[in-house]
């Protein structure tokens, strides 16, 4: 039974382990003023930039700087462009002197690739650290649900082992107490899947964000931007006449007040994905930027004995962390739930509960 | 003199980033502090309530740090685009 369960997990690992080849190589540029941190001693240690540099995408997947030498992974730059058509590459080829491969160059400041043809447009698809994180997350979600619905499925009565028995809590805690609760009864099937999928999802990010060396993928405003516009968009799919009616002619509203209260509604109907996309983004950023902060004091003073106070601190704020990242995952699937409960709501107006009652 | 004034603009522009942050640092503050006692006092009126009581204040205290943290977020745009 478990060596099932220790199979799958042994083959999640080969598969990360040969899917990357290792590459290790000692900086030897030094550009204007950008890479000065990375250089150790040589340089000064200019906290925003190490900051920026841990919260930021970037084309390769940097792990641990020992000494000087960076252990990190080259990811494929994927460009295309109007002139060149599909361009692939590692990014170990702009580890040269002005981070440059052809005509274009890699900006270390923003992380973008830039053409020295003016005439070429250039779009990015390449395999960031983040999309490298995001596909690999994907996969372990992937794995581990489908091993649960395959436990499920072979035995429904079975009581649960192993990692069903750690899910299963939390599967059955989404669909009652947030879908069942808040959307009712009636439609609450058809947005469980969603309301699952985002809680893990946002979970499993926020987490792997966490750990050293890991992506900060939930940190980025186009993913959060991506679920809010998914939510979004179901909320405005299943919305009843109900639902508009209350946007664009909202009921027991004097004639002159719609004037003032329709276009408050309508903003009010992209401001509420607009906030899932900024509460996620900036709790899980924020907490990194906190820190990462609290880390690099230690090398702003420049003495170990500052570790004494930042580290405590930083212990804390990890475990904070850790919470928000649960927190924020249950605060978007129960956002979403009552966005969509808004949407499918429906009630009869004023007259009809008391004919109903009546011919009881 | 262009420079000095432009300088100038500068400073007050992480000056106010800087204070943006702290007003907002104080209104989440006074905001979950008041989530907090009033939770507290409601779990010691009822003790047999403390679990529904607790996690109501969770998701009301996620939803006042949301609002501050739109404010650091536009906070250090500020600070980084300056």
């Amino acid at each position: 039974m478990m060596g099932r369960y220790r199979n799958k997990f042994s083959i999640i690992g080969l598969i990360i382990f040969l899917f990357f080849s290792f590459s290790t190589f000692a900086e030897e540029h030094k550009a204007e003023g950008e890479h000065e941190i990375v250089e150790g001693e040589k340089g000064e240690f200019n906290p925003g930039e190490m900051i920026t540099h841990h919260i930021m995408d970037s084309h390769e997947w940097h792990f641990a700087t020992i000494g000087h030498h960076h252990y990190s992974i080259p990811l494929p730059v994927i460009l295309y462009s109007n002139t060149n058509g599909l361009v692939v590459f590692s990014s170990s080829q702009f580890h040269n002197e002005n981070h440059s491969y052809g005509n274009y160059h890699l900006d270390h400041a923003t992380e973008k690739i830039h053409s020295s043809n003016h005439e070429e447009c250039l779009y990015d698809i390449s395999i960031t650290k983040n999309v490298a994180s995001l596909l690999l997350s994907a996969l372990l979600l992937v794995v581990i649900f489908i091993s649960i619905g395959n436990a499920y499925k072979k035995d429904a009565a079975r009581a649960p082992k192993g990692i069903q028995s750690f899910f299963e809590p939390i599967i059955i805690f989404i669909r009652d107490d947030v879908a069942r609760n808040i959307i009712g009864e009636k439609h609450y099937k058809k947005y469980l899947p969603y309301l699952l999928t985002v809680f893990f999802f946002i979970w499993f990010n926020n987490m792997l964000g966490l750990i050293p060396g890991g992506a900060n993928l939930t940190g980025n405003i186009a993913v959060t931007m991506t679920l809010a516009v998914i939510t979004f968009l179901i909320t405005s799919f299943s919305g009843n006449k109900y639902y508009w009616g209350h946007i664009f002619n909202t009921p027991g509203v004097p004639f002159v007040l719609k004037f003032l209260i329709v276009p408050i509604e309508i903003v009010g109907l992209f401001t509420k994905p607009f906030s899932l996309m900024v509460r996620l983004f900036a709790n899980i950023t924020a907490g990194h930027i906190i820190i990462l902060s609290l880390l690099g004091l230690i090398f702003i003073f420049e003495n170990v004995f500052a570790s004494l106070i930042s580290l405590p601190f930083a212990i804390f704020m990890s475990f904070l962390e850790l919470f928000v990242a649960l927190l924020q995952a249950y605060i978007f699937t129960l956002l979403s739930a009552m966005y969509f409960s808004a949407a499918v709501e429906e009630h009869e107006h004023n007259g009809h509960d008391v004919d109903k009652a009546l011919m009881m | 003199m262009f420079n000095s004034l432009f300088l100038v603009e500068l400073g007050y522009a992480f000056m106010g980033a800087g204070i943006g942050a702290g007003i907002a640092a104080l209104g989440a503050g006074v905001g979950i502090g008041r989530i907090g006692g009033s939770a507290v006092e409601s779990i010691a009126r009822q003790p047999s309530e403390s679990g529904k009581i607790q996690t109501a204040m969770l998701i009301a205290a996620a939803f006042i740090e949301g609002v501050a943290l739109f404010a650091v977020v536009v906070c250090l745009l500020i600070s980084f685009k300056a």
